[in-house]
């Protein structure tokens, strides 16, 4: 083993501060659950709907600032009352991308309104907006610990109905499963996973944990979970290199996230490209 | 001591009479009578629109009849039945799917049970096995995204046989398939529908590629259905009788045939 002892001392240097190692704990419990049910956006095609999600969940999270609630409360009501709009819309609503796009505008205008109607303006609006995963609470951390669990629960429960509705719906639909239950189970599940996704990249750098690692690893691998695994993998990586990096430069964590996960995106089709150059398709190279 | 005929109906897997369906507003067929055995392969054909999907939707029971009665199994048809394999008529899978195709075949026996599934060694060797039925082994590992329309329909018959059903609903499964391809997928039906007994109802568009191997053949159009052997139904006479307008079977010196008449051509003269 050849660690290096500056690096132990960072660390140690760094995990003295609580802020630190909330950060760590509630970056670690997200980057485990937005790995793993952002598999299935991908899967399914839903990250605009995961987008639309945590931009509706703004709208709940700046009218809770407003009012005097925590924002995780607006921003859970704000996104499950989305997943269940869309859920009731019917089986293809999640990608009808017209509608959607029109409802989020308004929950981004919406919650603009809320947040110039309070006083502490911008500092709020950044960091619902670009995240504030060193500001997390002791509280903020149980809470995700708890919903955490409950994503993941919900999602082994549904694990094996869910990857046939989205891979082959019609002999699904066919084979008499409840497929509206399963939608709307797993939109809800998206929606709890994006608001506390939301405490550590913010709603506009959403996608960098939903949907960049859970692509990332789909070409890394054909099957559904070690593809989940290596998913959450890349998640944690982004997460903590991004913590790690954040704490010793004066930059913002979420950009760092944001950018590991891009650059780990961006290094593995690179290396397909170098593998398998004749495949334009860029598919798979390991299995 | 059963007589013949008891005999006939308990071995009839599938049986209507006087069926009709179609949709609130509209009646899309009407008159299905009906009676299918185990082991037989059936055609399905007729212009877009006759109501063939209808049929299926009626027999996998996502669907009611408008009147009259279908029986599957003598009993009325239960939607996810899982004695009934089915593979509906679809483009292709999204070109970005990298999901192997061994775990669709494996959801087609366990995707309805709910749980995470610790990797089952019996769900693995069925899958492999109803690949290896469709002579598709060597697919097993590949991605969904990027099989050929032949290859896939493979992996779709893989699916539906791999809960071994007493019935097989294939439709429109040679759309987009070059003639080659076509003749081998229809080799492999035919293999598997004798080789397990299975009822296969087929629907397609062009009869005569067919021809060698079925049984019976359903002639959907004008809201009617001509059922029996081919030869019986596919005459100028009984279509001309069944539909009330002048219908013409011609044959060519190969024995295909072409029916002219009935709102569109239904085959092609080779």
């Amino acid at each position: 083993m050849t660690i290096n002892p500056n690096l132990l001392a960072d660390l140690q240097q760094m995990w003295k501060y609580e802020f630190m190692q909330h950060a760590f704990e509630a970056g670690t419990i997200v980057a485990v659950i937005a790995g793993i049910t952002g598999y299935f956006v991908v899967l399914r095609r839903s990250a605009f709907t995961a987008h639309a999600f945590s931009e509706i969940g703004f709208a709940g999270a700046a009218g809770a600032v407003l009012w005097g609630i925590p924002p995780i409360v607006g921003l859970l009501l704000g996104s499950t009352i989305g997943g269940l709009t869309i859920a009731a819309l019917g089986r293809r609503a999640a990608n009808r991308d017209t509608q959607i796009g029109i409802v989020l505008a308004f929950a981004l205008g919406l919650g603009l309104l809320f947040i110039s109607l309070y006083a502490g303006y911008a500092t709020e609006a950044y960091s619902i907006l670009f995240g504030e995963i060193l500001g997390i609470s002791t509280g903020a951390v149980l809470l995700t610990l708890v919903a955490g669990a409950a994503v993941l629960m919900v999602v082994g429960v549904l694990y094996r109905p869910l990857l046939f509705a989205s891979l082959d719906e019609d002999v699904a639909e066919a084979k008499g499963m409840p497929m509206l239950l399963i939608g709307t189970a797993f939109l809800l599940v998206v929606a709890v996973a994006v608001s506390f996704a939301v405490q550590v990249t913010g709603v506009l750098l959403i996608f960098s944990l939903m949907v960049t690692p859970a692509a990332t690893a789909q070409y890394l691998s054909r099957r559904p979970q070690r593809a989940m695994m290596i998913s959450v993998g890349i998640a944690l990586m982004a997460t903590w290199a991004g913590l790690f990096v954040g704490y010793y430069t004066p930059y913002p964590v979420s950009f760092f996230i944001t950018g590991i996960a891009f650059g780990l995106y961006l290094l593995v089709r690179g290396l397909q490209l170098v593998i398998k150059p004749h495949r334009l398709s860029g598919l798979p190279v390991a299995s | 001591m059963i007589g013949p005929k008891t005999a006939a109906v308990q071995s009839n897997l599938i049986a209507a009479e006087n069926l009709a369906a179609g949709y609130r507003e509209k009646t899309v067929w009407r008159g299905g009578n009906f009676a299918f055995g185990r082991g037989e392969f059936i055609a399905v054909i007729g212009p877009n629109g006759a109501g063939k999907t209808t049929l299926f939707r009626v027999l996998l029971g996502l669907q009611q009849p408008i009147s009259g009665s279908i029986r599957i199994f003598d009993a009325p048809p239960k939607r996810g039945n899982p004695r009934i394999g089915y593979v509906p008529q679809r483009h292709m899978i999204d070109s970005e799917t990298n999901v192997e195709c061994l775990e669709l075949v494996r959801l087609g026996l366990s995707g309805k049970q709910w749980g995470f599934n610790p990797f089952s060694h019996k769900e693995r060797d069925a899958a492999l096995a109803a690949l290896e039925a469709v002579g598709a082994t060597e697919l097993a590992h590949r991605p969904l995204g990027v099989l050929s329309g032949g290859e896939l329909q493979r992996i779709f018959l893989a699916e539906a046989l791999v809960s071994s059903p007493d019935i097989l609903l294939l439709d429109e499964p040679l759309s987009n398939l070059d003639l080659r391809r076509e003749t081998d997928l229809l080799h492999l039906i035919n293999d598997v529908v004798r080789s397990r007994g299975v009822t296969a109802l087929l629907i397609a568009h062009n009869i005569n590629p067919l021809l060698p191997h079925l049984d019976k053949v359903m002639y959907m159009a004008n809201g009617r259905i001509a059922t029996g052997k081919p030869s019986e139904v596919l005459r100028s006479e009984s279509l001309t009788a069944l539909y009330g307008v002048q219908v013409e079977v011609l044959r060519d010196p190969h024995g295909n045939v072409a029916i002219i008449g009935v709102e569109e051509h239904h085959g092609d003269m080779a």
